[in-house]
């Protein structure tokens, strides 16, 4: 072969893998520049109100004054209640696939539909909330002698709920898949019913999974924007009950940044996106680092 | 003993019953959307709907060209921008797996897969589109933010598919290209990608249908537009972004185009999704 | 009296701090078939593969001293060009599954963008089939791809990619143990027409198989080279106890 010719096929090598290199590094400085953006740009409601941000109650665009307190409520009640109510479900789906049926038309049907579920898009969830949901929202407000608002923390919550089930549930199934057959059998060899090797074989061993799955569902509802904001009602008083209406912190950022025009104002919006990103990186990055020791 | 053995058993099946009733009620949720979009919408769509941008509230008909155009344009320019920089990525995740930029690279993709649409819509927002004192705004409300927020979105979905489908081709593959005295790139560009294709282009398909049905990103960059854009330099409209427009409205005929509109979003991501599930399993047969 | 081909001047050979192949010197001839064989862990397969450059494909592999080929020492040039001259089979066959046979067997020159006549390739891929014995078999399917081809006749495909390539020599890190007994023994077969014109050098486990295929046989102990010499004095009259106890299958 021509000597020429692997000279220029070394250099182009070197090339290829410094682009390569350019572009890893590039992603990891994109991320610092996010950080710093969001820092950077709320500092001046850092400065202004520092932690009394989280909990003064006081939202007033006009007088200048901010304090999230609402929206944190807001996004807490509902995720929580989300993951209260989505998690037997995703339990349910996790050993359906992982145990009961790990194989065959049941099993792929219901996988299917968990990856459907995860595809509709936010904002189709939040219209067929609002034409769906609500109305029996409204006539469960009516019997309970309610007034039949409709809107609030109750039903977004219920809407969340279906949407973050894919997560917990095709992790846990994944982890359950994972439990080595021997242990299996070595629990029904002693006389163990289904139920009890999943007690006692299969969740010890899936535990810190499981939880990384509930991690992850929560990580999602947190962030979660456009369903909350269609159904919550965008109220900015502190709710009471699961029946009031309330906002979001992912709300409050989609409803007011576009028109947000003094610089206390936009910085208090994006301080709470920074809550936001914190917030769900801390929770995904633990909850990854806990799927892979389990692994 | 043996009633507390039928009774143990009895349990099992008891709970049984209880996790594939509870795992069958996820399944009616999903059915429950599509048929409800389906019977809304389908009344909706006809030629005037699909061809037509938006009437004024009063006046019968409208439609949704504008918001079909739109979504192709700032999907399509996310991709075009996403894709080169994720599989480049992806393929620097997989060759180079033990080197420290690779687990530093590795961390920052789960992080940014992580980060909430609407932050990332923020920082778009904030980037490119707020002028801030004397910098006048880079890109203003266009086509492009959107575009260049969709791709943020769209960057982790390629990277993570794509290093995983070339995580799991064969080492002996890249060996045989270097003992024929291949340089790494060519094994590369010649071999790996190649056999890794299918695999790869179904990331591609699972991120484009994920951003297509995006809106928190948008609502700060893209903003949408009542008349028809097709210069993405300009504000645009985009399906999801109409939809949430139109629902959010009291006006009956706009709701009704809202509909229309979430048919068509719907039947398009569940499409892609398809596509993605024939194309996997075209693939697992070969290798 | 053949000349020497391959030169190994004192080669070492680390994983990190792991000193694996220990102070190896040995002449081997051309045109010769030699059998690299010896117990699990022993550095045979290290030792081959520090010949064409591959060993340092692993993170905190390091290799010292000369190996030389025809004079030169492979670990003072580019590691590409090594691999030029230099042809390796692998233990599992691994032609490439998104190219035709023909376009396999001169992946080489296709996939360096070497340019050739048609004439040319379709002679170069015509004689390297011939030289495996498999030319009969596929001539009327050189467009499709290989993997359906049996193992036997995919190990075959992958020898002949590499004669493609027109080495000197050809590495071999146990070409059959992934086979069938018959796939097996067209293998060896071959084994003796190509040492006619190439040097083979094989890293085999199966002491059988060295006895049978090869000229020269070296074997490896705890990364040193214990013996080296014509096979049948190395099975006869083996002169290092180690060497006997191997041979009488003490340890494996």
């Amino acid at each position: 072969m021509q000597l020429t010719k692997v000279n220029r096929s070394i250099r182009v090598d070197g090339a290829f893998k410094r682009l390569l290199l350019f572009v890893s590094l590039g992603l990891i400085v994109l991320l610092l520049c996010f950080l710093w953006s969001l820092i950077a740009l709320s500092f001046p409601a850092i400065q202004r109100f520092g932690l009394s941000f989280l909990w003064s109650m006081d939202w007033d665009p006009v007088r200048e004054q901010f304090g999230a307190l609402p929206f944190l409520v807001g996004t807490l009640s509902t995720s929580f209640l989300a993951l209260l109510i989505s998690l037997p479900f995703a339990f349910a789906v996790a050993v359906f696939l992982g145990v009961y049926y790990p194989h065959g038309t049941a099993s792929t049907l219901l996988r299917y539909t968990i990856e459907l579920i995860a595809a509709v898009p936010s904002v189709i969830y939040g219209f067929w909330g609002l034409a769906v949901l609500l109305p029996m929202v409204r006539s469960m407000q009516t019997s309970l002698h309610i007034s039949p608002a409709g809107y609030g923390i109750f039903s977004a919550s219920l809407v969340l709920a279906i949407m973050i089930i894919p997560y917990a549930a095709s992790l846990g199934a994944s982890m359950m898949l994972m439990v080595p057959a021997h242990l299996k059998e070595a629990a029904y060899a002693l006389g163990a019913t289904k139920w009890e090797m999943i007690q006692y074989v299969v969740i010890p061993y899936t535990r810190s999974g499981l939880f990384a799955g509930v991690l992850l569902s929560l990580g999602r509802a947190l962030g979660e924007t456009m369903a909350v904001t269609m159904l919550i009602g965008n109220t900015a008083l502190l709710p009471k009950s699961i029946f009031d209406t309330g906002t979001t912190m992912a709300s409050v950022i989609a409803n007011e940044l576009g028109e947000a025009n003094k610089t206390v104002y936009t910085a208090a919006l994006i301080e709470l996106g920074l809550v936001l990103f914190v917030v769900t990186i801390v929770i995904n990055i633990l909850g990854k680092k806990i799927i892979k020791m389990a692994s | 003993m043996k009633q507390e053995i039928s009774y143990r058993i009895f349990k099992s099946s008891a709970v049984h019953v209880l996790m594939v009733l509870l795992a069958i009620g996820c399944v009616v949720p999903l059915l429950a959307i599509i048929f409800f979009i389906v019977k809304s919408g389908i009344s909706h769509i006809d030629l005037d709907f699909m061809l037509h941008t938006e009437r004024p509230p009063m006046v019968a008909g409208g439609g949704i060209i504008h918001a079909l155009l739109g979504s192709f344009i700032v999907v399509g320019i996310a991709a075009i921008l996403a894709i080169p920089i994720g599989v480049l990525a992806g393929v620097y995740l997989s060759e180079y797996r033990h080197t420290k930029l690779a687990s530093a690279t590795r961390l920052a993709v789960d992080v940014l897969q992580g980060i909430p649409s609407i932050v990332i819509g923020v920082i778009a927002y904030m980037w490119l589109v707020k002028s801030s004192g004397t910098r006048p705004a880079i890109l203003g409300h266009s086509g492009y933010s959107g575009s260049i927020a969709l791709a943020f979105m769209m960057l982790p979905i390629i990277i993570r598919s794509t290093e995983e489908t070339l995580l799991m081709l064969p080492d002996s593959l890249r060996e045989a290209g270097l003992a024929l005295g291949l340089p790494m790139y060519k094994v590369i560009l010649t071999i790996i990608l190649p056999c890794g294709f299918n695999g790869i282009i179904t990331g591609i398909i699972l991120a484009v249908a994920r951003v297509a049905g995006e809106t928190a990103p948008l609502l700060f960059t893209a903003f949408g537009n009542s008349h028809l854009a097709l210069n993405p330099k300009e504000p645009m409209e985009t399906l999801p972004h109409i939809i949430y427009k139109y629902a959010n409205s009291p006006i009956p005929n706009w709701q009704g185009t809202a509909w229309g509109a979430a048919l068509v979003l719907l039947v398009w991501v569940f499409f892609l999704n398809i596509i993605t599930k024939l194309l996997t399993a075209r693939w697992k047969v070969q290798l | 009296m053949e000349s020497t081909i391959i030169k190994s001047i004192d080669y070492n050979a680390y994983f990190g701090d792991n000193h694996v192949v220990k102070h190896v010197n040995m002449d081997i001839p051309e045109r010769t078939a030699l059998a690299v064989m010896g117990p699990s862990g022993c550095g045979k397969t290290t030792f081959l593969r520090g010949i064409n450059r591959m060993h340092e494909l692993i993170p905190g592999a390091t290799a010292t001293g000369a190996i030389q080929l025809s004079g030169e020492n492979v670990l003072q040039m580019h590691p590409i060009q090594v691999r030029l001259k230099i042809g390796m089979v692998f233990q599992r066959p691994n032609p490439f599954p998104n190219l035709s046979i023909y376009e396999n067997v001169i992946a080489g020159y296709l996939l360096n963008h070497i340019k050739l006549p048609k004439a040319d390739k379709d002679l170069i891929v015509e004689q390297s089939l011939r030289k495996v014995a498999l030319w009969d078999e596929v001539k009327d399917s050189l467009t499709k791809k290989g993997t359906f081809l049996s193992g036997g006749q995919q190990q075959r495909l992958c020898i002949a990619r590499a004669l493609a390539m027109e080495p000197s020599v050809i590495l071999f890190d146990e070409p059959t143990s992934a086979l069938d007994p018959i796939s097996t023994a067209t293998v060896e077969a071959l084994f003796e027409e190509l040492k006619k014109k190439y040097t083979l050098i094989i890293v085999t486990h199966n002491m059988q198989q060295a006895a049978r295929v090869s000229d020269k046989t070296a074997f490896f102990y705890m990364g040193e080279l214990v013996e080296y010499g014509a096979t049948q004095q190395i099975f006869n009259q083996p002169v290092d106890i180690r060497t006997q106890q191997y041979i009488a299958g003490k340890f494996s």
